[in-house]
């Protein structure tokens, strides 16, 4: 029994576990240098999780949107982060004008509902003519090609709103209500209220998603033509337009995650898609690509780990200016779950499912 | 042979005596290029070509545009050099070393190219000198800034710049900091590029000189946005001042961060020339109020700046977007100026330009008079007069961007 194991064991395998270990012990010993010489104080790290967890939501939210459309499809959305994008720079102009007569510091939570609405209609408006235009005509074409398309249409519509609205940088409205933060009593420990309205946001969007798939008759449509599109369509489901609303559902996500995103870092810019885009796609492969749960998942780990990992390991291990470093870390951090888990971390029951 | 082809003939073969006739009789041969790394011959009409390398999209744009406004003034003052007009093209160096080695490709593929202004960012000008330089350019920068460019063992022989080197930037921020702040505790930042990477040592180093303590030297990605990781990290080493001289967008998260991180809601913040630009405050919003910049000092600068800038603001509509307008418009007119010194001219108006001659009479430039100040070559390509002062932030609204030691001025000059 044993020696049949042995004998289905590869020199590779052995050699990349070797690499996950060494990493691994790495990590450790970098994180308990760094808690032994009390460098940070607990508050700090409190801190830094509340930023990680609020990033994290939004990754998650923008996440989903890749998840869904290969949970039904089986192809990899690149033009979504151009979808993130285009709501909250759309938006932009809304908020502005808000701003300017002063809407935004007497009602903040109306304005930015407002803002909101806009963000995701515009961007559920482009994800659904990117999937009539750009996808729909090669849904029967071989993989690659939707591939492609995906990778042009997100250059046209990075340049598109670069046309339209310029290349330079647009800062969001800010006020104090917005900025004023809340503080455990006696500590530094404190949670802003754009962070607070990030993480609830992010939530609500989460469960109304997952309410929305699991409880609706569309979202019931929606699973069945994930799981055999033929098959469903047999049983009279219109295959297009689950098609259709999957996109609607993934760009009202971006935009709720684009206009948060605006809200926490300010500048909005015809290129920002790109970065946040490619940090939610590494979520979802972590999560495990086309499960729901899982994008949620891999979104809040990826935003947590960024926000700790350089401060907590790469501080212990003395290398200098850390944080540089720490897309480096998340990476790694994919690289090693696809060694070890390459169905991403929940991604094994729809594996298996699929099979 | 019908008589018209006869005529054309006989016509065709007078041409000819009366040309070879005129060459015996004229004293000059035509024009033999000896310079040893090849001319540029400009027909009678034909404009001189001069190119830009600038960062003219994307969060930098400002500055970009700033010297592109610069050099276009700069035309439209010469109006010609020697009966030719000029033509301004140019191509978008995006502030990385990607950008500045595309923009130098196409530019040098194209032989009529007769000199070039640009980079804007250090790490443009380091893949883009060498290929500059190959193809028997010179390229004039009226806003790199790093050490390194004009270092006697990096130097490339086709460059110059008309912008101060950091060297006097990071001394003065350092000097301000420990002279009139009265701060013994500083951190910086850079985000890897070869201008804030070097500025911000040279900052640590004259600091550490003037005897204060530089607490962390942190480093940042331009396209990172959450901040808040290195700045705690920042915090936990208790500065008293972060300079962080790096670009718009990575600055603007640094700075509306900064204040949300406890231990740094009394820190002194200050960058440099890089985001010195309405474009920063619109990116950092209202957390850049009362944040410090290092910049040329426009006071200092010649006569003629007054005049410049209402011919800038009529023209664009608008005031300076960034500090190095001048340094532009300066190195326009010193690529004429010595055009204009080493063009050989045919009777018939075709202009030669030796390249050699040409990048020889620019680093031979000696007291020239510019917007700046006068301006001297060093033979590795150092320009400028430098004159450094800081600015701080006293206001803001982009709308209300008015650089100057004025009462109502904003950023307002403070120091020296």
């Amino acid at each position: 029994m044993l020696r049949q194991l042995l004998r289905r064991v590869t020199l590779v395998d052995i050699f990349m576990w070797i690499i996950g270990l060494l990493l691994i012990g790495m990590v450790f010993y970098g994180s308990v240098r760094t808690l032994v010489s009390g460098k940070y104080a607990p508050t700090e790290w409190v801190n830094l999780t509340v930023t990680g967890i609020a990033l994290g939501g939004i990754y998650a939210l923008i996440a989903l949107g890749y998840t869904l459309v290969y949970g039904i499809l089986r192809m990899i959305n690149f033009a979504h982060s151009e979808v993130f994008m285009s709501g909250p720079f759309t938006a932009y102009f809304l908020a502005d004008a808000l701003d300017k007569v002063g809407y935004f510091d007497r009602y903040p939570i109306l304005s930015l509902l407002l803002v909101m609405v806009l963000s995701m209609a515009v961007a559920t408006t482009v994800a659904v003519l990117l999937e009539r235009i750009a996808y729909r005509p090669l849904r029967t074409a071989p993989r690659l090609v939707p591939l492609i398309t995906a990778i042009g249409a997100s250059f046209f519509l990075q340049y598109t709103f670069r046309g339209l609205f310029g290349s330079g940088v647009k800062g969001y409205p800010e006020t104090d209500w917005f900025k004023r933060k809340w503080c455990l009593p006696d500590t530094q420990a404190c949670i802003s209220t754009t962070q607070i309205l990030v993480i609830v946001a992010a939530v609500l969007m989460m469960v109304a998603l997952y309410a929305f798939v699991q409880w609706t008759k569309i979202g019931k449509a929606m699973r069945a033509v994930s799981e055999d599109k033929e098959t469903a369509a047999l049983m009279g489901i219109d295959v297009d337009r689950v098609i259709a609303t999957t996109f609607a559902v993934g760009g009202a996500l971006a935009g709720v995650a684009g206009v948060l995103y605006a809200l926490m870092f300010r500048q909005v810019q015809f290129f920002m898609g790109f970065v946040p885009g490619i940090k939610a796609f590494t979520a979802a492969v972590l999560g495990g690509i086309g499960n729901i749960p899982g994008a949620m998942l891999g979104g809040l780990f990826l935003g947590i780990f960024e926000a700790l990992g350089p401060n907590l390991f790469l501080d212990g291990l003395g290398i200098p200016a850390p944080y540089q470093l720490k897309d480096a870390i998340a990476y790694t951090m994919l690289v090693l779950i696809l060694i070890f888990r390459p169905t991403g971390i929940l991604g094994e029951r729809l594996a298996r499912k699929k099979a | 042979m019908s008589r018209k082809r006869i005529a054309l003939l006989i016509g065709l073969l007078a041409v000819v005596v009366t040309v070879t006739a005129g060459q015996c009789g004229a004293p000059k041969a035509k024009f033999q290029c000896t310079d040893p790394i090849g001319c540029v011959d400009i027909k009678p009409g034909e404009p001189i070509h001069i190119a830009y390398m600038f960062v003219v999209t994307g969060p930098d744009e400002s500055l970009g545009l700033d010297t592109k406004y610069g050099v276009e003034i700069a035309i439209d003052d010469k109006k010609e050099i020697l009966g030719h007009p000029i033509l301004l093209t140019g191509e978008d160096s995006q502030c990385n070393a990607e950008g500045g080695q595309a923009a130098a490709q196409k530019i040098a593929a194209d032989p009529t190219v007769v000199a070039i202004v640009g980079t804007n960012c250090s790490s443009e000008a380091r893949p883009a000198a060498p290929i500059i330089t190959q193809a028997g350019m010179v390229m004039v920068s009226p806003s790199n800034t790093a050490p390194d460019l004009t270092d006697p063992a990096k130097h490339q022989a086709g460059y110059l710049r008309t912008a101060h080197n950091d060297k006097v930037q990071g001394a003065a921020m350092a000097k301000f900091a420990w002279e009139y702040l009265k701060v013994k505790r500083a951190a910086t930042i850079h985000d890897g590029s070869l201008y804030a990477d070097q500025l911000q040592q040279v900052f640590a180093e004259e600091f550490k000189k003037l005897g204060g303590t530089i607490t962390a030297q942190e480093a940042v990605d331009p396209k990172d946005t959450d901040m808040r990781p290195v700045l705690t990290r920042i915090a936990a080493t208790q500065p008293e001042l972060i300079y962080y001289p790096i670009f718009i967008a990575a600055g603007g998260f640094i700075t509306s961060q900064a204040r949300e991180i406890p231990g740094l809601e009394k820190v002194y913040l200050a960058s440099a020339d890089g985001t010195f630009s309405p474009d920063f405050v619109k990116a950092a919003g209202s957390a850049a109020l009362g944040m410090f910049h290092s910049s040329p000092d426009f006071g200092a600068f010649g006569a003629g700046y007054p005049e410049f800038l209402k011919k800038y603001e009529a023209k664009y509509g608008r005031k300076p977007l960034a500090p190095f307008h001048a340094h532009a418009y300066d190195a326009a007119m010193m690529i004429f100026a010595a055009i204009e010194k080493v063009a050989v001219q045919d009777p018939d108006g075709t202009l030669h330009i030796g390249r050699q001659a040409l990048r020889d009479a620019l680093f031979a430039t000696k007291d020239f008079k510019g917007l700046t100040g006068n301006l001297t070559c060093t033979p590795t390509g150092d320009c400028a007069d430098p004159k450094i002062a800081v600015y701080q932030m006293m206001n803001t609204d982009p709308a209300k961007w008015n650089p100057g030691s004025c009462d109502e001025c904003n950023p307002k000059k403070i120091w020296p």
